[in-house]
């Protein structure tokens, strides 16, 4: 019997996520008492898990697996998870693990719950609670099956260390030939992705047009952030896509989201509710987004920000 | 080619969520139900490949006889033909169950289904139907072309996009950047006229498990109210989020 993590890297570092998924299935392992095992695809450090909790790091090194492959990822998995005998598979809730997660559910022939942000409430049966209805509602799902996987909502148990003395072991794995071929990959920025960002600098239509976004460019780099933008701004063409937040585009889970000349229509709010603090900048008192955020500027924010920025940078100087 | 397409029927985005039985059922009194627009979405690409390359494209939901209109509205979109599987839709993995079963009897060359649904967000449909059918999968598409058996598509991950060549058959999580808002097509007259003579097939499900069920919801609580910073006084503002939230 195990608990079963998938300990995720990112050029041989593991990522936040991974440690937080470690921190977790610790303590779902103390309280069923079972063993802590987690599987990392080509890291450069796998010891880094036992300052985490994890008693056995199963390292698979294999220059094929350097990129990521849905079916390859998923069979090095699954054979991991049945060979350990788990009871619960953890995943993080990065775009490759849920790519991957309803395709082992079938492999392991376990149930699959999404969404989770807690320890299980109950285990016999089991019971988890999840987000649902685009962070409008929280849902307790009751688990029919001895095997379970989970997807942990980014930030939500947060990273706990708890030194371990770990057993760490070398698995090969042979890639079976398949017709999903990544043929290249664009990065958008080097900058921080909005799915790993402790912090995220939204704008709206209050920023009146993308000649104005170097202010929210600006913020963001001072602060380490992600850029991200509103449903109309990206409908607009002001902004890709891909920096479009809310129920239809990315969910954001962030420490901090700052959101400058954003309304805060209930679509927006909802992709954006699972972030710790919210601060909002907007020129009306009455914006909806006042409602749901912690602090909140009324003014402009072509006055505010720069300002704002200068501070800011005062600010890391002493505390840096 | 011949296209499936999955449709969840959804309450619409600005819907109020309420709960009813003590709390473990979704309140569908006074709401408002619409396509799942990750669905449709990957409906509006379909019916591209309909005009483009004369792909049939056939529609599919898992419910019960409140989300015919939903289906009609499909049909009206211009899908050729809808099957509607009569069951209450229990957990991801029973609906997927359910449409993969369907499609072991049928050879169809794409399955179309949103990345995740706006009401439960489960996100493990698509997933499921390509492990129970051996079928490619590619998840969160955001680019899709199509030549003969061959495929090019692009896939959003975090922080990027990869470029992915692979075959049919294929499922995809669709999602918005599959086609731009702006595409999304809103049923003429004519459209409606045709959908009434369109088939809207009813199947019964066979024998089928659930994995997991739904116990109970709850909503969030109120939020505190929010603590308004004056625009002159920005340090306060950064040593609120220094020191009381502990975010910078």
């Amino acid at each position: 019997m195990s608990v079963l993590i998938f300990a995720e890297t990112e050029r041989g570092k593991f990522k936040k996520d991974a440690l937080e998924l470690a921190s977790y299935g610790r303590s779902i392992s103390d309280e069923i008492k079972s063993k802590l095992v987690a599987i990392c695809i080509n890291s450069n450090n796998p010891e880094e898990l036992s300052k985490y909790g994890v008693d056995k790091i199963i390292c698979v090194n294999n220059n094929d697996l350097e990129n990521f492959n849905s079916k390859n990822f998923s069979d090095c998995i699954s054979n991991v998870f049945l060979k350990e005998k788990s009871q619960f598979l953890i995943l993080s809730s990065s775009s490759n693990s849920r790519y991957i997660g309803g395709i082992l559910s079938i492999y392991t022939k376990a149930a699959y719950v999404s969404n989770v942000f807690s320890k299980p409430t109950k285990y016999k049966p089991l019971q988890l609670r999840r987000n649902s209805f685009t962070n409008k509602a929280y849902e307790t799902v009751e688990v029919i099956s001895d095997k379970v996987i989970i997807s942990l909502c980014r930030n939500s148990y947060g990273i706990i260390e708890n030194k371990v003395k770990s057993e760490v072991v070398s698995e090969t794995f042979k890639i079976a030939n398949n017709d999903i071929l990544v043929s290249s990959t664009e990065k958008l920025s080097d900058k921080v992705s909005i799915a790993d960002a402790d912090i995220v600098v939204s704008g709206g239509r209050g920023l009146k047009g993308p000649e104005n976004w170097h202010i929210i460019e600006n913020l963001a780099d001072v602060l380490g952030a992600a850029t991200a933008c509103s449903k109309p701004v990206s409908d607009s063409g002001w902004r890709p896509h891909s920096e479009h937040v809310g129920q239809t585009g990315k969910p954001v889970a962030s420490n901090l989201y700052i959101a400058i000349g954003i309304s805060g229509a209930i679509q927006h709010l909802a992709g954006i509710n699972s972030s710790k603090i919210k601060v909002v900048i907007n020129t009306d008192p009455d914006a909806p987004f006042f409602k749901s955020a912690d602090y909140g500027i009324v003014g402009d924010a072509f006055e505010v920000v720069p300002e704002l920025i200068e501070k800011l940078k005062k600010f890391k100087s002493l505390n840096n | 080619m011949k296209i499936l397409v999955c449709i969840s029927h959804v309450p619409d985005t600005t819907s109020k969520i309420n709960f009813t039985e003590n709390s473990s059922k979704f309140d569908k009194n006074n709401v408002q139900f619409v396509i799942n627009p990750n669905d449709e979405f990957g409906l509006t690409r379909a019916i591209w490949f309909k005009e483009k390359a004369g792909a049939i494209v056939h529609v599919i939901n898992v419910g019960l006889h409140e989300t015919e209109a939903t289906l009609r509205k499909t049909l009206a979109i211009g899908a050729d033909k809808a099957f509607r599987i009569n069951i209450e839709p229990m957990d991801g993995y029973s609906v997927a169950k359910c449409i993969s079963d369907f499609i072991n009897e049928k050879d169809y060359d794409l399955i179309i289904a949103g990345r995740e649904s706006i009401d439960y967000n489960g996100g493990m449909v698509p997933g499921m139907i390509s492990a129970l059918n051996n079928i490619n999968f590619i998840d969160k598409c955001v680019g899709l072309e199509i030549e003969g058996k061959k495929v090019r598509a692009c896939r959003e991950c975090d922080g990027g996009k990869e470029n992915i060549s692979t075959t049919l058959p294929l499922i995809i999580g669709s999602q918005k950047g599959l086609v731009e808002e702006s595409d999304l097509k809103i049923p003429n007259m004519r459209g409606i006229m045709m959908a009434r003579q369109k088939e809207l097939i009813v199947v019964e499900p066979g024998q089928i498990d659930i994995k997991s069920k739904s116990v109970n919801f709850e909503k969030p609580k109120e939020k505190a109210e929010v603590k308004l910073i004056s625009s002159d006084n920005l340090d306060e503002l950064i040593n609120l989020l220094h020191k009381e939230a502990k975010v910078i």
